[in-house]
C-alpha cells in the first residue's frame, strides 16, 4: 500500500464510483422516489457516466486535476440538486487537494467537500441531508489523522463512517430540501444524498487500499 | 443601464410561461426563460442559465435572476460563483416567489428601475407583509 494517495488513485477513485452509482441507479432512483423527486440515480449515474467520457480523454496529471474536472462536469451535467451540491462539494474538494494525499491530505479534501456542501445547501447536521454522511466522515477521518494513521486508513474510516451516517438518517425527518415538504412522512426513509455519498467514499477507500 | 431577467425553472415550460405572463406589462424589458436540463428533462441546467447571463451581459444588460425552488437556486448560485467581483455586482439573484417576483421585477425594470429597485420588487415583499 502506497504511503501517498496519486493522481492513479484519484482516477481509480471515480471509475469506481462510476460503476456502483450505475450498479445502484434503480436503489438511488427508488430511495428518491420515497421522499424527493426520484431524479438523483438517474443524475448520478449520468453525471459520472460524463465525467469517466472526460477521464477516457486523458491529459490530467494530479488528483487535483481529477476533482476539478469531476466538478465541472457534475456542475454541468447534473440537472438536479446533487449537480451544485457535488459540484461544489469537489470543488472545494480540488482547492484543498496540494499534490498527492497523506493522511491529513485526505482530511483537507473531505473538509473542503463537506465546507461546499455546507455552503451550497445551507444544511446542518440532523436535517436528513449528504451533511448527514459527510460530518462523521470528516471526524472519523481526523481522528486517524491525528493518531498517525496512513491516508488509506483515513479513508476507510471516513467510508465507514459515512454509510452508518447514511444508515442513521432513515429515522430523522427532513427538514431541508424538497423531502422537508413530506414533513413527518419522511420518517422511516434512508436519505439518498447520504447513501450516494456513502457509495461515493467506500470506493475511495477501496482504491486507496489497492494504491 | 437596462435590467433584463432570467427566469429559471425546473420546466422549461414553465419558465417559458412565466416570461410570456411577466412580458405581458414589460414589452420593453429583455426576459431569457432558462429551463429544464440539457437535454430536456425536469431539472436546471448550469450551462442554460450561464449561456442566458452570458449573453444578456454581452448586450449590456444588468441581469436579474429568479428560480423556482430550491435546487435551481443552487445552481444559479454556483453560475454566480464563476463570476469576478466586477461582474458580480451586474448579476444578481432575486429571492422571491417566482411569478409574482418576475411580474413585479419585470414592470419595476420596464419603468426604468435599476438593478436594485428589480432585485426589491422580484422579492415581492408586499405580499407576505
Amino acid at each position: 500500500m502506497a504511503d501517498t494517495l496519486s493522481v492513479a488513485w484519484a482516477d481509480a477513485w471515480i471509475r469506481g464510483a462510476q460503476a456502483v452509482l450505475a450498479e445502484h441507479r434503480m436503489e438511488l432512483i427508488d430511495l428518491d422516489r420515497a421522499i424527493g423527486d426520484g431524479d438523483h440515480g438517474e443524475n448520478m449515474d449520468r453525471g459520472f457516466k460524463a465525467v469517466v467520457a472526460k477521464l477516457d480523454e486523458g491529459g490530467i496529471d494530479d488528483v487535483q486535476g481529477v476533482l476539478k474536472l469531476v466538478a465541472s462536469t457534475l456542475m454541468s451535467k447534473v440537472g438536479g440538486a446533487a449537480g451544485p451540491l457535488y459540484g461544489t462539494a469537489f470543488l472545494r474538494a480540488a482547492k484543498a487537494a496540494e499534490g498527492d494525499l497523506d493522511a491529513n491530505g485526505v482530511v483537507a479534501v473531505i473538509e473542503g467537500a463537506l465546507d461546499g456542501i455546507v455552503s451550497r445547501g445551507k444544511a446542518t447536521t440532523g436535517e436528513k441531508t449528504m451533511v448527514d454522511a459527510w460530518t462523521p466522515a470528516l471526524e472519523a477521518a481526523k481522528a486517524v489523522a491525528a493518531s498517525g494513521g496512513t491516508a488509506a486508513e483515513a479513508l476507510r474510516a471516513a467510508a465507514d463512517a459515512a454509510a452508518a451516517g447514511a444508515e442513521a438518517t432513515i429515522p430523522l425527518q427532513a427538514t431541508k430540501g424538497r423531502a422537508s415538504y413530506l414533513g413527518e412522512r419522511s420518517i422511516g426513509h434512508k436519505d439518498p444524498g447520504a447513501t450516494s455519498t456513502a457509495y461515493i467514499l467506500e470506493e475511495a477507500a477501496k482504491a486507496a487500499e489497492a494504491a | 443601464m437596462s435590467v433584463a431577467l432570467v427566469i429559471v425553472s425546473h420546466s422549461e415550460k414553465l419558465a417559458e410561461g412565466v416570461v410570456e405572463l411577466a412580458a405581458q406589462m414589460a414589452k420593453d424589458v429583455v426576459l431569457k426563460a432558462a429551463g429544464g436540463t440539457d437535454d430536456g428533462r425536469i431539472g436546471t441546467s448550469f450551462e442554460k442559465v450561464n449561456d442566458a447571463v452570458t449573453a444578456l451581459r454581452e448586450a449590456g444588460h444588468d441581469v436579474a435572476i429568479l428560480t423556482d425552488l430550491g435546487s435551481a437556486t443552487m445552481t444559479v448560485e454556483s453560475v454566480l460563483d464563476f463570476l469576478d467581483d466586477e461582474e458580480a455586482t451586474h448579476v444578481r439573484f432575486a429571492d422571491g416567489p417566482l411569478v409574482e417576483g418576475a411580474v413585479a421585477a419585470a414592470v419595476t425594470a420596464q419603468v426604468g428601475g435599476d438593478l436594485d429597485a428589480v432585485l426589491a420588487a422580484g422579492r415581492a415583499r408586499e405580499l407576505f407583509s
